[in-house]
């Protein structure tokens, strides 16, 4: 067993443990707290000086047969994989310690604590495959519990068209880019899984595809992977999915799960298909506009806070795509940086926002009003998420977005070619996201305090522990961006490297 | 030992179970079930010792393909198929005796209970001939053993009413269809000279073959055979049938039927697709059935609110990817795809673990719950955990999704489409797929996300330990087979 096994498979078999009986909560709090621990030890062991390959490789073929590339359970470790791995162990803990005990959960306890083990285990095993099946599989390992979890354990009573609504959008999204990958696959007459496999053949001139299979299966790739990115105008099973889904799984879907479509599109996508990249570009860039743009202002027409914090999520996708479409290596710096970012500033909000629903019942703008005043704590903490989200110097978010914009406006000359102009459109996002965060932020915590509002105690120590781990993470990667960097750019290298070896 | 010999074993045994239900006096006739189960669980083992005959062999063997693990393989299913359903029967038992019993004064309460437990045992000997059958003939007799078999288990619920119409039903088309059959083999015939598949292959793929009585004589052969395994426009027989039919049989008719009904179809199919005059237009028939099934499975299946017609429309759904496999036939000229034998087998050892585990989880509940409406199975999942996770690995992989098996054989049949260029047929998978999540996570949605109606019984649900263990051991290979597919693959390939 590799490191990277027993790290996919914690929350697996503890999952499969809870299944069978040992208590609940106590097991997934252990296996995540172990999951942290490991993949700490594995950014430390990480050497940051080799590009271009895995490292902890481990590989088990499955099955060899004539007519079918050759497959095998296969992990390891990129800095792009590893950034996301560190980004799935900080949320995964952080929602076990969020969600409630077992005795305050209606309905069965067992069911709650496996759907959220399996969701975070999906997430970790296609962040760590190396095997384009595998990769695939273990993404498609959270549907049902995400449906489950939001059909019986969430909040409104839509609860269960809405736990329609994502299941259905996520399948076909699965099935659309389950096409793309066949045909991918088959053109390339690939023989094995094998990622690194697969990519040198793409990137070898003899066996590319052909220009126009290459449209064919970016298109594909772009839309399987855009939908379960939320991308505009596939987004709209995602504010209601987040605003009603049980605070754990809002953090981990709307944190970890939903980069695996961003994830995908830059470990597979743009290598596989660099021409039909470039073909598709401009549809890209009006795509993403709309969900900078477009979502940011319906973000700003919401009235609560929960389905404010799901658009202002969708919003946030479009930077990472303006990162992928510029496609040069400041740009995809800043959208893996960003994706991590964005994964634990918004599962430190959905964290909050859970906490306050709970408390005060409701997280209607104006029912709330004034309670920075006798829940101090409660204020900063969701102040450090708000200034996280919009991005201000100090924060992950901040380096992020710098450099997702020098990426997508780099280039010489002074034509204003289509991406400068997204590039100038995305710009104004940052204002809206002000708007909306900091109207937020002054509705429920400034001004008076609603007479009929019953004032809660502040955070104690066990939502404390967790908010501060976010957050701190938020500001460690904040004042030292290099902390990740050191893993991304390594990676970013490998991954534009024209010749393939 | 020759493997033939099993054939005549499961006979055997189906008469020895016939002779102790007359003769010996038994208090409770159930136990007779256990004869076969157990006689099967042998056979199965022998499965992997037979040996196949030298090819200077004569006389019986002419009848049997040689040297072929395919057919050992769904002689593999059947037996396997037949061991559940005798599982699922013993569950059953006591509605069977309700529906059948003898109201004379003195007569054994559970009479006619073990003719249910023996018939089975005959059709399972006729699918495992059919899976190794070579010739029109012997294909025919194995292809009417087992029909003949399932006309009486389908009507055996005498004095139900339902029971009664489905087996009205399927044996007029059933005769129907055989019409047809044995007049596309008789046109067969004529064309070819030939009794045996290797001559009829040889005979149609010579360039002088006419091609219309070709074609007319393929024509006839497929409606009999759409109609056994339930592909568009021949489908119609099937809701009605799998929902009149007692459940055992209606599993035994969804999996073991229509996997023989494909490897015959796979035979019959192979030599019109390897002869260069016909394969164009076969192609295109086989396509317009694949589209018609594909359409008419997955979309009727949506609104369906019973349980046992919407796993009938899924089982034509199946029915429409494996034709889809089988209209994707790679193209000639040395290419490195899998065959769609290969596919096929391997999607039918997939539909046979979630399906059977389906209907498993029915019989068990079918004492304990309202009806075999969706309703009923609303709050499953509070009264019975175990159960209802059942439920959910069946669902979750008669949908496809990944890490179960059938999402496999969903991809296999995906990348054939895809090497054979096969966009339209493509593009119809996929929307056949995408409906698919939505009727099948319909009963998970109805077992975990409703509340149990108001005055419905809310008490735990008792499971006999020997579906109990036979409900895990599925759920296992169909995870297992979900990350290897090696794990059924291997038996054959």
């Amino acid at each position: 067993m590799s490191i990277i096994e027993i790290i996919v498979f914690l929350p697996l078999l503890a999952a499969l443990a809870v299944g069978l009986g040992s208590p609940a909560r106590f097991t997934a709090l252990g296996a995540s707290g172990l999951v942290l621990l490991l993949s700490l030890v594995t950014a430390i062991q990480f050497s940051t000086s080799v590009e271009g390959t895995y490292q902890f490789v481990s590989s088990r073929t499955l099955l060899e047969i004539a007519g079918f590339p050759k497959l095998s359970l296969a992990f390891g470790l990129d800095g792009m994989s590893l950034v996301l791995l560190l980004l799935s162990a900080i949320v995964l803990i952080a929602a076990v310690m969020v969600a409630p005990k077992e005795n305050a959960i209606k309905g069965s306890a067992r069911l709650y604590y496996i759907s959220l083990l399996l969701i975070a285990g999906g997430a970790i095993g296609a962040f760590c495959s190396t095997d384009l099946f595998f990769l695939y599989a273990f993404h498609e390992l959270a549907l049902i519990p995400t449906f489950l979890m939001i059909g019986i354990f969430g909040h409104g009573e839509n609860r269960v068209r809405t736990a329609w609504t994502i299941t259905i959008f996520l399948g076909v999204g699965s099935l659309i880019l389950l096409v793309g990958l066949i045909l991918a696959v088959s053109s390339l007459g690939a023989t094995t899984f094998d990622i690194a496999s697969i990519i040198t053949l793409a990137k070898t001139p003899e066996t590319a595809m052909s220009p126009d299979m290459q449209g064919w299966v970016f298109l594909l790739l772009f839309i399987g992977f855009g939908i379960l990115v939320s991308l505009f105008p596939f987004h709209s099973w995602a504010a209601p999915a987040y605003a009603e889904a049980p605070t754990p799984v809002a953090m981990l879907h709307a944190g970890v799960l939903k980069k695996f479509g961003l994830y995908g599109l830059i470990r597979l996508a743009l290598p596989l298909a660099p021409v039909g990249a470039e073909k598709w570009l401009n549809l890209v860039l009006i795509l993403l506009i709309g969900n900078i743009l477009y979502i940011g202002l319906v973000t700003i027409a919401q009235k609560r806070l929960d389905r404010m914090l799901g658009y202002s999520s969708v919003m946030h996708m479009g930077y990472v795509f303006l990162g992928i479409a510029a496609g040069n290596h400041i740009g995809l710096s800043g959208a893996v940086l960003l994706m991590f970012a964005h994964g634990i500033s918004i599962a430190l909000l959905f964290a909050l926002s859970g906490w306050m629903r709970e408390q005060f019942g409701t997280l209607d703008f104006d029912k709330l009003g004034g309670i920075a005043k006798p829940l101090p704590k409660l204020g900063l903490i969701f102040g450090f998420g708000v200034f996280a989200s919009l991005g201000l110097p100090g924060f992950a978010n901040f380096a992020a977005e710098i450099e997702i914009f020098f990426g997508a406006f780099a280039g010489e000359g002074e034509t204003m070619t289509w991406i400068r102009w997204a590039t100038v459109g995305a710009l104004w996002g940052v204002v809206i996201s002000a708007v909306y965060m900091l109207r937020a932020y002054r509705n429920i915590f400034l001004g008076p305090l609603p007479k009929k509002l019953a004032t809660p105690a502040d955070l104690d120590w066990s939502m404390r522990v967790p908010l501060i781990l976010l957050v701190a993470t938020l500001v460690a990667v904040g004042f030292v961006p290099e902390l990740l960097n050191q893993y991304i750019r390594p990676a970013i290298n490998g991954i534009l490297l024209v010749t393939p070896g | 030992m020759p493997v033939y010999y099993l054939e005549i074993i499961v006979v055997a045994l189906g008469l020895v179970m016939l002779m102790v239900d007359a003769f010996v006096k038994l208090e409770d006739k159930r136990s007779i079930a256990w004869i076969g189960m157990l006689g099967l669980v042998v056979v199965f083992a022998l499965l992997f010792k037979v040996k196949w005959p030298e090819s200077t062999e004569g006389a019986f063997w002419q009848f049997y393909s040689s040297g072929d693990r395919l057919a050992l393989f769904f002689k593999g299913i059947a037996v396997l198929t037949t061991l559940i359903v005798l599982v699922m029967a013993v569950d059953y038992a006591p509605t069977v005796v309700a529906q059948t019993a003898n109201p004379e004064p003195g007569a054994h309460r559970q009479a006619g209970l073990g003719e249910f437990f023996a018939l089975p045992m005959f059709a399972c000997a006729g699918l495992m001939w059919m899976a190794s059958a070579n010739n029109l003939v012997s294909i025919f007799v194995s292809l009417e053993t087992v029909t003949i078999a399932f006309y009486i288990m389908v009507a055996y619920l005498r004095r139900n009413v339902g029971s009664l119409e489905a087996g009205v039903k399927y044996l007029i088309l059933g005769a129907l269809s055989t019409g047809f059959l044995v007049y596309g083999f008789a046109w067969l015939f004529g064309i070819t000279g030939s009794m045996q598949l290797s001559e009829i292959a040889t005979a149609l793929a010579k360039p002088g073959v006419n091609p219309t009585m070709a074609l007319f004589a393929f024509g006839l052969i497929f409606v009999a055979l759409a109609f056994k395994v339930g592909a568009a426009p021949f489908h119609l027989w099937i809701p009605d049938v799998y929902q009149g039919a007692p459940t055992p049989i209606t599993a035994f008719l969804s999996v073991g039927s229509k996997a023989a009904g494909f490897i015959v179809m796979l035979r019959l199919v192979t030599p019109f697709l390897a002869s260069p005059a016909l394969v164009g237009k076969v192609t295109i028939v086989l396509t317009v059935v694949a589209i018609l099934t594909l359409l008419v499975g997955n979309l009727a299946a949506l609104p369906q609110k019973n349980f046992k017609r919407l796993l009938a429309y899924s089982s034509i759904a199946h029915a429409g990817f494996l034709v889809m496999a089988l209209a994707s036939s790679p193209p000639a000229g040395g290419s490195i795809s899998m065959t769609p034998a290969t596919v096929i087998a391997f999607y039918l050892g997939a539909y046979l673990l979630m399906t059977l585990l389906a209907f498993l989880v029915m019989t068990t509940l079918r004492t304990k719950i309202a009806g075999e409406e969706l309703d009923s199975f609303r709050g499953l999942a509070k009264r019975s955990p175990f159960l209802a996770f059942a439920m959910l690995v069946a669902m979750a992989s008669l949908a496809g999704i990944p890490l179960t098996a059938g999402f496999l054989g969903k991809v296999f049949v995906f990348k054939l489409a895809v090497e054979a260029q096969q966009w339209t047929l493509l593009v119809f998978g996929l929307i056949g797929a995408s409906a698919g999540f939505y009727y099948y996570l319909k009963i998970a949605a109805s077992m975990y996300l409703s509340e149990p109606g108001k005055d419905s019984d809310v008490s735990a649900i008792p499971v006999s330990p020997l579906a109990k263990i036979t409900m895990i051991l599925l759920m296992i290979v169909i995870i297992l087979a979900g990350f290897n597919p090696g794990v059924i693959l291997g038996l054959f390939a």
